[in-house]
């Protein structure tokens, strides 16, 4: 029989620490759904995704109540709306109802691929869809959106990337009665993934196959509760704690999504190795850095404690799944860490710190609110420098900013439920890049030898 | 399939019997137990096999959770697999 000690070790974890699995995410292709008629266009797609994922919730949550892990969330990712619509046509808005009449269908509680890869320009449908995004996240509530304006081979798309800044604020603007929530919904991608299970940034790559299962770890607060228990430890010791207990988290990862994939029927794509945080108190990546010896997140040594963090969560689980994929790493998203919220309070984490963070973790700027009359060049331009950092490093940065309509910095958004609560951040609106930004065209794509 | 049934709570008198009693009246084989007291808990796990259980597995594990909050104390069905997988390569 199973030693008692191990036993007792997941129940703890499970019940004290926060282990659970972040995410079951469909991904369906909806490549066959296009049709000269695009009220027919929806409606197959519409059909498709019921007929795949009708049973999704369901089969998550027996999982969930059979090996006794839970499972927070069950979720779709589509092929890029603007592919359907490139040969479709029709309103934009028209296919983000129907992903949210689906999503209210199979119980889901986000559909991701509301989405746009125009990371050297524009094709049929894009910029239609990107004009659209802001009246499609009001009009809708789980429907998720993203943008990819860049990439380590292409280079950044910088028409993009200023369209991008004026989409953002008009869908704070669009939203501004409901804490500007629409923005929490839009993710802009350099070097997105194509098989991501995580939101808002979950697409279904065009590789990938018609129908898969990918699964998205957690357990920020066993790593924390791990570390604890070695407070002395040189930091060599405290990466092999790190990975030993990455590799117990994501070996949960692979026994639901194998179990999820055989009882679908559909094929396990990947494991997204994570640390993915939630508001709740010792769910926290900040906690971590903390733990490690900072005295708070965001002071110097920030970056060089998440870079080993991340770097060990990696090399941990990557042994645990038989395919690793996604955005794999710590994420930092201010307003779902109660560590992060507390540091950026007190002003210990800005904005320049959260940047250089991104350029050793996954993912970027991530739920940041800024403060409202923060002007759609100075939001470019951030989503400008995030991109150069994953255009360089060959590696995913993402934005994900929300201007707080009406509001300064000090005051507060509050989301509710995983997307939390947090201040608005100082951002800086002495000097404007507004000549550069407007100069738009494209920055060529990086050298990838000479790494200095 | 063999469900790991793991309680920990304050020691009491009949705690065992009555965890079997639930087994007996689903049909459960009892595989395996062993049982500790931990700092100040008493913990027992016991390796139940449920392929021939009269109920389904939601009632096996509804019944098991009832017991526990009964007695104040925590009652978990888990299938072996999760302690396997994390546990063994």
């Amino acid at each position: 029989m199973i030693n008692l000690n191990d036993i007792m070790e997941t129940i703890n974890m499970i019940s004290e620490e926060n282990l659970d699995i972040r995410t079951i995410t469909m991904g369906i292709s909806l490549l066959d759904c296009c049709d000269s008629d695009p009220e027919k266009a929806c409606e197959k797609i519409y059909n498709k995704i019921i007929r795949l994922a009708g049973n999704l919730v369901k089969v998550g949550e027996d999982i969930e109540r059979e090996f006794g892990i839970p499972i927070i969330n069950k979720r779709i990712s589509v092929t890029p709306i603007s592919m359907v619509l490139a040969s479709s046509g029709g309103d934009p808005v028209m296919y983000a109802k129907t992903l949210q009449r689906a999503a209210d269908a199979t119980g889901v509680n986000f559909i991701g691929g509301y989405s746009a890869l125009v990371h050297k320009g524009f094709s049929a449908g894009d910029e239609a869809l990107i004009r659209s995004i802001p009246k499609a996240l009001s009009e809708t509530t789980n429907v998720c959106s993203s943008v990819n304006i860049g990439s380590t081979k292409a280079g950044i798309n910088m028409d993009a990337v200023k369209l991008m800044g004026e989409i953002v604020r008009e869908t704070a603007e669009i939203t501004k009665d409901r804490e500007c929530i629409g923005c929490a919904k839009l993710v802009v991608f350099c070097n997105a993934v194509e098989d991501n299970p995580f939101m808002a940034g979950a697409f279904h790559g065009v590789g990938e196959p018609d129908c898969v299962i990918h699964v998205g770890v957690s357990g920020p607060g066993v790593v924390q509760a791990a570390l604890k228990k070695c407070p002395n430890g040189t930091l060599g010791e405290l990466a092999e704690i790190i990975k030993r207990t990455a590799f117990k988290i994501t070996r949960m990862g692979q026994l639901v999504g194998s179990e999820a994939s055989k009882r679908l029927g559909v094929p396990f794509g990947i494991v997204d190795l994570s640390l993915a945080p939630t508001p709740a108190v010792g769910d926290s990546v900040a906690h971590i850095l903390e733990e490690m010896g900072l005295e708070t997140c965001g002071t110097h040594g920030t970056t060089a404690a998440l870079a080993m963090l991340n770097d060990a969560v990696k090399k941990g689980g990557v042994m645990a799944s038989s395919y690793v994929g996604g955005l794999s790493g710590a994420f930092i998203p201010v307003t779902e860490d109660a560590g992060m919220i507390a540091a950026a309070r007190s002003g210990d984490l800005r904005l320049e710190k959260l940047e250089a963070m991104t350029a050793v973790c996954s993912v970027g700027l991530d739920m940041i609110a800024i403060p409202g009359e923060t002007p759609a060049e100075v939001i470019s331009a951030i989503i400008a420098d995030e991109a150069a950092i994953g255009m360089v490093n060959s590696k995913t940065t993402a934005v994900r900013v929300i201007p707080a309509i009406g509001k300064a910095k000090g005051e507060e958004l509050d989301f509710g439920g995983l997307l939390g609560s947090g201040p608005i951040m100082d951002v800086n609106l002495t000097k404007s890049p507004k000549k550069f930004i407007d100069r738009a065209g494209r920055i060529p794509a990086p050298l990838q030898s000479l790494k200095n | 399939m063999k469900t790991v049934v793991s309680v920990i709570g304050k020691d009491a008198v009949g705690i065992i019997a009555d965890v079997s009693a639930v087994c007996n009246e689903c049909n459960a084989n009892i595989v395996d137990i062993t049982q500790s007291v931990l700092q100040d808990m008493f913990v027992m796990v016991m390796l139940t096999e449920i392929k021939d259980i009269n109920c389904s597995f939601a009632d096996y594990s509804g019944k098991m959770k009832a017991l526990g909050e009964k007695r104040g104390i925590d009652i978990r069905v888990m299938h072996e697999d999760v302690f396997n997988s994390m546990h063994r390569i």
